[in-house]
């Protein structure tokens, strides 16, 4: 077994707004190791993005992250103070944001913003090996003329440009582990296969561990080492990549599975989940997935999954998984 | 370079014809405000002494051809002689503007000092009991009148305490060239109760604006991303969100600071304040108009001026901003 980088034990995000509860990420457990990239899968909404930006304590009001411990190197940080947290952002965990085109602050030169990245957490450097740095980082990241591109502002730059400096940002560090949420989402399709090969080659080059939270399970299966399947805040299926692509357990898995269009076989129609993502104010009791479920019985209607091992590494949220490959 | 020096001459050229447009009002409209004459002569005045005078003061020509021999003086620099006063008009007026200058200049970094502040204070702590001590606060601001405002400072700290002085400048210090009283010893004593009046009104839209810039930009992705990165929340606040909340201040300020010259009009009346506002009020009473002329030819230039400086601002602080 390999080290342990992270490991969140019960983590749970509710927003307490003025209609109601939302649970957003309600007791999930995950852990991540040292070099590993994890892929975290689900509909818009189902929680992904929470539980990151948990992890990093960068929720608002009237949000409120509880859990039983988050473990990150060896260091229990489920306490840690709103400083601890500041010198832990960008030097040991460090994000990568969907939108480039707003994730960077129009105002500032390129190379000021990620100069602050090294200010932070690189105190020791001076100007000119901090000039070098950056312009190492952008040369990592494939954009070409670092030194003029240097004095740039964002508008000049183009997305997929952007999200090359976005992630020379996150990088500038060395950070242990990189959260990238949806990083090519906003992206033209011809660019986001280049974006996530160059993230990928960049975090196995420097060792660290990446945390990928996408909707596309096409990127997952080409991208990741494992991957956790999320529904309205739950964890519902983990286990490693080739497992939930070939042998999927649980139904949603499975339905999201089935509604990629597949190039090599003959289909009329694209299969489907049936329903919608139940109202965050008001979940079914039971399993949550039990109203769009093909295999829905009585018992999934009335008392919820627990997460059942279905595979070496690999586990289920449901009564009836399916294990029959 | 080349871009400013093209936006420098295309701004010039406004200037000419926002000139020429304003005098041209102008004429037009003082000629029905009053008959200036009447003013300068005494009541048993014949007919034929009024005459001569109008005779004199060239009131008997037609309107345009009026207009025309102003501007003929007034493209050489010469804006003619007061009606009242018998004294050039750019002599009159440049005796008071230090006086107004130091006034507006005051009131401006006033309102700065207080504003700003108060204002990110409210956008970063909107449910703060302070914060909304500040927004209800900038409500009155808004909503008293200046007038008002004066009058009641007066009343208070003139008339009930006696701290401050009521009206005047008190004595001046030339301070190169210019007469300034805030260098004064206890000049500045004068100058607390008129800015004061002045600012507040600005004091409450800066505040206002500043506060809605932050809360809106505290809720963008590049601020999450900084908070991301490990900026510390004052950083994140002051770098980051104060900066693009202050392009739209800006612009409102550059535009108030055109208003304060103009509204130290009612406060230089309120305070005796012996500034171009009061000489302006003087002026319309008496249908002066020369002095009416230049002060809004003035105006109009001082205008252009800070809109320049505002337009270049622009610049420094929006590198997405081209001069055009």
């Amino acid at each position: 077994m390999q080290e342990k980088l992270l490991e969140v034990k019960n983590l749970r995000t509710y927003f307490h707004t003025f209609k109601g509860v939302v649970k957003a990420v309600d007791g999930i457990s995950f852990s991540l190791g040292k070099g590993e990239i994890l892929g975290i899968v689900g509909e818009s909404g189902s929680g992904k993005s929470v539980t990151c930006f948990s992890i990093l304590k960068l929720i608002e009001e009237p949000g409120k992250v509880q859990a039983d411990e988050i473990w990150f190197q060896g260091k229990d940080i489920t306490a840690a103070s709103e400083k601890e947290m500041t010198k832990i952002r960008g030097k040991d965990i460090s994000m990568v944001f969907q939108d480039p085109m707003t994730s960077l602050n129009p105002l500032y030169t390129i190379g000021k913003q990620i100069e602050e990245m090294l200010i932070l957490h690189e105190p020791q450097m001076d100007k000119d090996q901090r000039k070098k740095r950056c312009i190492e980082l952008l040369n990592a990241v494939g954009i070409p003329n670092a030194e003029q591109q240097l004095k740039a502002y964002p508008h000049q730059f183009s997305g997929g440009m952007r999200q090359r400096v976005v992630i020379a940002i996150a990088l500038a560090a060395n950070p242990k582990l990189i959260i990238a949420d949806e990083p090519t989402t906003a992206l033209d399709v011809t660019i986001q296969a280049q974006i996530l090969k160059l993230m990928k080659k960049l975090v196995q080059e420097r060792q660290a561990s990446l945390i990928l939270i996408t909707h596309d399970l096409a990127v997952v299966s080409e991208m990741v080492d494992r991957v956790i399947v999320m529904y309205c805040g739950k964890i519902v299926e983990q286990g490693p990549v080739d497992k939930i692509i070939n042998e999927p357990s649980h139904p949603y898995t499975i339905g999201l599975l089935d509604s990629i269009p597949r190039l090599r076989k003959e289909q009329d129609r694209l299969d489907f989940i049936p329903g919608m993502v139940p109202n965050m104010y008001d979940l079914p009791s039971g399993c949550l997935f039990a109203p769009r479920c093909k295999g829905c019985k009585d018992v999934c209607r009335n008392r919820e999954p627990e997460m059942k091992t279905v595979g070496s590494n690999h586990s289920a949220a449901c009564h009836f998984p399916r294990i029959d490959y | 370079m080349q871009n400013m020096l093209k936006y420098i001459t295309k701004r010039l050229a406004q200037t000419v014809l926002v000139l020429f447009v304003v005098a041209m009002i102008v004429f037009i409209l003082t000629n029905y405000i009053g008959d200036p004459v009447s003013a300068m002569l005494t009541e048993e005045a014949t007919y034929e002494t009024i005459q001569e005078l109008r005779e004199e003061l060239g009131l008997n020509d037609p309107l345009p051809v009026q207009f025309f021999n102003f501007l003929k003086d007034a493209i050489r620099g010469d804006f003619g002689n007061s009606y009242i006063y018998k004294q050039p008009v750019l002599q009159l007026i440049a005796e008071r503007m230090p006086a107004t200058l130091e006034l507006v200049t005051i009131t401006a970094l006033l309102t700065l000092i207080i504003a700003i502040p108060l204002g990110v204070f409210a956008g970063a702590f909107p449910k703060s009991r302070i914060s909304k001590l500040i927004m209800t606060g900038s409500i009155l601001g808004i909503s008293l009148p200046t007038f008002w405002i004066g009058m009641m400072l007066i009343y208070i700290f003139s008339v009930q305490y006696g701290v401050l002085p009521a009206s005047g400048r008190g004595s001046t210090v030339n301070v190169l060239g210019l007469e300034l009283s805030i260098f004064a010893k206890g000049g500045w004593r004068y100058l607390v109760m008129p800015s004061i009046t002045l600012s507040l009104a600005y004091i409450a839209t800066i505040l206002r604006l500043t506060r809605t810039g932050i809360r809106e930009n505290m809720k963008q992705d590049y601020i999450k991303f900084a908070r991301a990165k490990g900026v510390s929340s004052k950083n994140v606040l002051f770098h980051h969100a104060l900066k693009n909340a202050l392009i739209p201040v800006v612009t409102v300020f550059g535009i108030n600071i055109g208003k304060m010259f103009a509204f130290t009009t009612i406060t230089e009346t309120i305070f005796a304040w012996p500034g171009m506002g009061k000489l302006l009020i003087d002026a319309i009473y008496r249908s002066d108009r020369p002095i009416i002329v230049a002060y809004l030819m003035i105006t109009s230039v001082m205008f252009v001026g800070i809109n320049f400086v505002v337009d270049i601002i622009y610049t420094i602080i929006d590198p997405r901003i081209e001069l055009r």
